[in-house]
């Protein structure tokens, strides 16, 4: 039997992440004793490292949580190739420190944060999320970080900010991925500002309680739940209050087929394939895609009014 | 058991099977990643589309080289894609939809590329079943006329690739190429050139 139900897998199978990650950190370190001499950093060794006093948070889940080893070997993220097993694999040229966070536009208090000093703005929560991808694969997945609010709040937007965009790291030589031009770099995403603000709507830095690996967007990225997960930007540098919507890199590569909003919607389909369904990593059976991936009580109101064929 | 083993279709056999064997061996090890069945589906397409293509290379490299016993291997190599054709199929409508059958009916309504990959399994079904010796006698001429629908499957495969990927098109373009090539080899001045080489390569040897 090929794929088997995952009731039938034994307990004794599962590498738990502790194990898992050692086995990872060995080979990652012979790798990076390697290229890091060169470089004279070692910076991967912040992969791994668990984050201090993260607070469990209401936004739990209670479904199974994927494996961490499937949350970080089956990834999109261009920037480092279009297969999904490249993030996992090319990732490691990426430098998480320094790393600095500007928040500019229409704000009163625009301000550069060093990644570090970002990590003790607001307390860590662990939160557990469904991810739903728009090719139609989902995951359950523990993030640790903190509101977008918190941080948008204290830069102060004025009157004009309708808009955020989010932009990420531009720089082929850690990214090898962007040495090809599937997508206009640097990767940019926008939400509305409401959605910004909306309290699901995290800022992340971790996942399974510790520092986020390199290839699910560290140090920092943006994690929007009902949304397919290509609006969840990674690896953010600057964060941009605007006027206008903002234009995302996959809306100018496809805008017939990724729209502005891209909320999960199991009856609006993709024009190539079905929204309806969704295969969780782990399960054999596709189950129903759920509106708004299941936090339509949370959310519905954002978009009331609004004709969601239209404003895909 | 010598002759046996001298024989290159004993080979060939064995060769073809070695896709499957491998997601055998990489489903039994866990080796599949975190989508398994995305990963059969994809691996059983590819290998469809590797088949068609060798198939359609037996008869300019027959041109080229000069073996007229190249034909004797066509036929295995153009049932092994149909093969990997049937898993591909059935790894969808089971593993993929698990018989849902109005969502695999929807499906190839809606969905271009499942319907242009459907027409092209179709189209393989008549090849395959006329494949044998008695039939190839029995339809003489029409035999020929009959299998040259291999270029459209060929074809139909290419733009199935083209619009099932994301945004990275190159892999089925690379594929493109590939098909467009030997399907222009076809043609009279491709036949010519074939040709050209060939006595090209003898009088320098
Ligand atoms: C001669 C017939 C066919 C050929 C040569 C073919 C070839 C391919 C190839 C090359 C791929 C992509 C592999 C990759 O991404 O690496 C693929 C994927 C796929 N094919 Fe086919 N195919 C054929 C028929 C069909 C049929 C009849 C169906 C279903 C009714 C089908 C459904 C699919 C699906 C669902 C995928 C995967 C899409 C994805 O993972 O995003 N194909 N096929």
């Amino acid at each position: 039997m090929l794929i088997r139900h995952p009731d039938a897998i034994l307990p004794s199978e599962i590498t738990p992440p502790e194990i898992y990650r050692e086995r990872r950190r060995f080979m990652q370190g012979m790798g990076a004793l390697a290229a890091g001499t060169a470089l004279g950093t070692l910076d991967d060794a912040h992969a791994g490292i668990k984050l201090a006093g993260v607070r469990t948070s209401p936004y739990t889940l209670d479904e199974a949580r994927t494996p961490f080893k499937d949350i970080t070997t089956y990834n999109n993220f261009y920037e480092f190739g279009t297969g999904k097993s490249d993030p996992a694999e090319n990732a490691g040229s990426l430098r998480t420190r320094p790393w600095t966070v500007a928040i500019e536009g229409e704000v009163r208090k625009p301000k550069t944060w060093d990644i570090d000093a970002l990590l003790r703005l607001a307390p860590l929560e662990e939160r557990v999320y469904r991810m739903r991808c728009v090719e139609g694969w989902s995951m359950v997945i523990p993030w640790v970080g903190f509101p977008l609010a918190e941080l948008l709040r204290r830069v102060e937007p004025t009157g004009k900010a309708r808009y955020v965009e989010f932009v990420s790291l531009n720089d082929p030589k850690q990214m090898p991925g962007q040495r090809s031009r599937v997508l206009d770099w640097p990767y940019v995403e926008g939400l509305r500002l409401d959605e910004a603000m909306h309290p699901l709507t995290l800022m992340t830095m971790g996942l399974y309680g510790e520092v986020l690996p390199n290839q699910n967007g560290a140090p920092i990225r943006l994690v929007v739940p009902w949304k397919y997960g290509f609006k969840s930007a990674k690896s953010i540098v600057k964060i941009r209050l605007v006027e206008k919507q903002p234009v995302s890199s996959w809306t100018r590569a496809n805008p017939d087929e990724y729209g502005f909003y891209s909320n999960v919607n199991p009856q609006v389909d993709h024009p190539r394939w079905s929204q309806a369904k969704e295969r969780r990593i782990g399960e054999f059976f596709k189950r129903d895609t759920l509106m708004f991936n299941g936090y339509a009580n949370q959310v519905a109101q954002l978009y009331r009014g609004m004709d969601l064929k239209k404003y895909y | 058991m010598g002759a046996v083993l001298r024989n290159p279709k004993l080979w060939i056999f064995a060769i073809c099977l070695l896709p499957l064997a491998r997601l055998i061996a990489l489903g039994g090890s866990g080796g599949l990643g975190a989508n398994p069945i995305e990963f059969i589906t994809r691996s059983t397409g590819t290998w469809t589309l590797v088949g068609l293509i060798l198939t359609l290379s037996v008869t300019p490299l027959r041109r080229l080289s000069g073996y007229a016993n190249l034909i004797r291997y066509r036929r295995m190599l153009g049932l092994f894609s149909f093969f990997y054709a049937c898993l591909h199929f059935v790894t969808y409508i089971w593993l993929d939809q698990f018989f849902d059958l109005a969502a695999i009916a929807r499906d190839i309504v809606k969905r271009p590329f499942i319907t242009v990959g459907f027409s092209a399994f179709v189209l393989l079904i008549p090849l395959a079943s006329t494949s044998t010796h008695a039939m190839m006698r029995r339809l003489g001429r029409r035999w020929q006329h009959l299998h040259r629908l291999i270029y459209l499957v060929a074809l139909l495969a290419v733009v199935h690739y083209l619009w099932l990927v994301k945004k990275d098109l190159t892999s089925p373009l690379i594929y493109g190429a590939v098909v467009v090539i030997l399907l222009a080899l076809r043609l009279p001045w491709g036949v010519r050139l074939m040709q050209a080489l060939r006595g090209w390569g003898a009088a320098v040897r």
